[in-house]
């Protein structure tokens, strides 16, 4: 009976937290391995539009082209129309064709003639500027080209 | 005198640094989207003298500036287009007996629609102002379009569906014969070849 008398009366155990740290470390180790470093800084604005019937994008034969309309930051310099992002700075549709080869150097030698261009645009941006880069890309002869979007779908919403 | 215990280290701090870390990498890191509609744009040499293609083996996809769908010369809403297109592309429309005659069709025939898939062109027509949004979500759905029916055929013959086969090759999962599955989606996408045409987009005026 001695056990239930040793029991200090009236005051809470504390709640043991022992566990939290590897709980959280957890969570930290999911976050490390799903996601990537942000490598890019981007200058427009890019919110993908919704797609489902999707394929994967083969990452080391890609070339990444950004276009929107200038993100809140920048739109007092720049203004509100749609512009085009190569790396980190604005490129215009004239000054496309340079930017992109020197995008496509940058690939491994054996995979340059494989390129996949990767068009991120934001889903507000007119389908006009879509089309010029899509014209320079024909004339560059860079034919392979991959719409990426975001999972989900338009219709409904 | 009680046994002496050893110190414990104090491990309080321990979740406070846990979680700094994870704020950290919370912020400075994205979920990366990889994955996207593919397709191949048209090589840039001028064309002599186009193919001839009959009225009735096109089916005319119009998007005006304000996003509104005209198919076929009759407003359209986003959500039939796909059963549209599946519809036209699977019509089979050629006479029995002709060479053109496609068995694995299983349309409604009609003479006035497409003859046989290979014959089949889908063309769509942007204004410059249509939003992007709905440029993608009109491609989605002509890519749904053939993906059911390529699945169909490819659930009919192989007895699995042509977007998984697809994925797994792509995911590298597939530790079969590569060569025999390449073979097997090329059947498949002559069966429904990707006949997407995309003209000039109009300009304001024109």
């Amino acid at each position: 009976m001695s056990k239930f008398t040793k029991k200090k009366s009236g005051e809470l155990p504390a709640v043991n937290t022992a566990s939290l740290p590897d709980i959280v470390f957890m969570l930290l180790f999911f976050f490390m391995v799903v996601t990537v470093l942000r490598n890019n800084n981007l200058l427009v604005k890019n919110e993908l539009p919704k797609a489902d019937q999707v394929e994967k994008l083969k990452k080391d034969r890609s070339v990444y082209i950004f276009a929107g309309k200038p993100s809140a930051r920048y739109q007092d310099k720049y203004g509100k129309e749609g512009k085009i992002q190569i790396g980190d700075k604005y490129t215009d549709v004239s000054n496309l064709k340079s930017a992109l080869t020197e995008a496509r150097a940058k690939l491994l030698p054996e995979l340059q003639d494989k390129v996949m261009v990767a068009l991120k645009v934001d889903k507000e941006t007119k389908t006009g500027l879509v089309t010029d880069i899509k014209q320079e890309l024909r004339d560059l002869n860079m034919l392979k080209l991959i719409y990426i979007t975001a999972p989900g779908t338009e219709i409904g919403n | 005198m009680a046994r002496r215990a050893t110190p414990e280290v104090n491990a309080g701090s321990m979740a406070d640094i846990a979680f700094l870390l994870l704020i950290f990498f919370l912020v400075t890191t994205t979920i990366e989207k990889d994955k996207g509609i593919a397709r191949q744009l048209p090589p840039n040499d001028e064309v002599t003298d186009p193919p001839i293609i009959k009225q009735k083996n096109l089916f005319v996809v119009n998007v005006n500036k304000n996003d509104q769908l005209l198919v076929e010369e009759k407003l359209m809403e986003l959500k039939d287009l796909r059963q549209a297109a599946i519809e036209f592309l699977d019509n089979g429309g050629a006479p029995a007996g002709s060479p053109e005659r496609c068995n694995h069709c299983k349309g409604k025939r009609l003479p006035e629609s497409s003859d046989n898939p290979d014959k089949a062109v889908i063309s769509v027509q942007n204004h410059r102002l249509t939003s992007y949004k709905m440029y993608i979500s009109v491609q989605n759905e002509l890519v749904a379009a053939y993906n059911f029916l390529r699945n169909r055929e490819s659930q009919r013959l192989y007895g699995w569906e042509f977007t998984a086969m697809k994925k797994d090759l792509g995911e590298g999962n597939y530790h079969g014969n590569i060569e025999a599955l390449e073979t097997k989606l090329q059947n498949i996408q002559g069966l429904f070849p990707l006949k997407l045409s995309e003209a000039e987009p109009k300009k304001s005026g024109q």
